[in-house]
């Protein structure tokens, strides 16, 4: 159905960014090598999913020192918990839909 | 979209969701650990005890006063009570330690990881509270509640940081609890109930845990 369709985010097309933007709302806060960790996926392919969701203002970023080692955390913004639920709600609508 | 596809999609957010926060290197067998070394110290405890009072165990914590108190309360005594249960405690988390990062290496998990440092957080509050409470207690010779507070504490400790490990802590915390607040009305049998929430509540957590999720079976 069109109108159900465009509910769903186009930012969260990619699987990657869905499960980063999950990741943040389960979270208060997420460091970029636990990201990394946790998806399994490079360095460089996880930092430019992070800057298109930085784009979006879906999610930001908060650069610090653990002692000399620099630590980056993520954390989700309230836009971008908001469009995440809209989006799960998109896709519950669609199962709803389809069980008729 | 399709139907499938719209289930898997949700269905990897919660599962993202649950390995981001919980920490599931946990080792159900350093439970049941921990309960062996708990029922062995209760043990030598009770053993021990007439030796240092002349007294027989029951009679070492007759109500003598309103107050939950204590009749005998010489050196001795105390210092065997600390050694056991500090040494039950030491070998539990140096067990638990060991075997969890072991269960870690061979799942290729990290063990110190976001959700490990949350749970241990979680867990300290309670676990820092419940400890100077206990000391104050054999400070000022209130021995009677010491079990019921051991108890309580570690389960609220557990309740808290269940959220960040498998949801089952949580009642075992539960079940600590519960079981402090009864220890509570039969002062006589601080060392039973102590036993039977450190002791046989862990062996049995620890044993359906390790059923559970510990074992190489491909569904977890």
């Amino acid at each position: 159905m069109k109108i159900a369709l465009t509910n769903f985010d186009k930012a969260f097309e990619n699987r990657i960014r869905l499960q980063i933007m999950s990741v943040l709302v389960a979270n208060e806060s997420y460091d970029f090598n636990s990201l990394k960790e946790l998806l399994a996926v490079t360095d460089g392919n996880l930092a430019s999913h992070l800057k298109a969701l930085e784009k979006e203002e879906y999610i930001s970023v908060i650069k610090s020192f653990l002692g000399r080692k620099p630590n980056t955390r993520y954390q989700a913004s309230a836009k971008g918990i908001t469009a995440f639920k809209k989006h799960l709600e998109a896709l519950e609508n669609l199962i709803k839909q389809q069980k008729g | 979209m399709k139907d499938k596809d719209v289930l898997d999609e949700i269905s990897s957010i919660k599962n993202i969701m649950e390995r981001s926060t919980r920490f599931i290197s946990l080792s159900g067998l350093s439970g049941v650990m921990a309960g062996f070394y708990a029922l062995i110290g209760a043990v030598l405890a009770y053993r021990l005890i007439p030796i240092y009072s002349n007294q027989s165990f029951y009679e070492v914590f007759v109500n003598h006063n309103d107050h939950i108190g204590i009749a005998y309360d010489g050196p001795a005594f105390f210092t065997t009570f600390i050694v056991l249960g500090l040494s039950v405690l030491l070998l539990s988390v140096a067990t638990g330690i060991g075997l969890t990062i072991r269960k870690a290496q061979r799942k290729g998990q990290n063990v110190w990881n976001q959700s490990s440092r949350s749970f241990l957080k979680k867990g300290a509050l309670p676990l820092l509270a419940g400890g100077c409470f206990i000391l104050i207690l054999l400070w000022q010779g209130y021995y009677g509640i010491i079990a019921p507070a051991c108890l309580i504490f570690y389960g609220l400790a557990l309740a808290a940081a269940s959220q960040y490990t498998y949801g089952d802590v949580k009642w075992l915390g539960l079940c600590e609890i519960a079981l402090g607040l009864i220890a509570m009305l039969f002062p006589l049998y601080g060392l039973l109930f102590w036993a039977l929430g450190f002791g046989v509540l862990h062996i049995l957590y620890g044993t359906i845990m390790y059923f559970k999720y510990d074992r190489e079976n491909s569904a977890h």
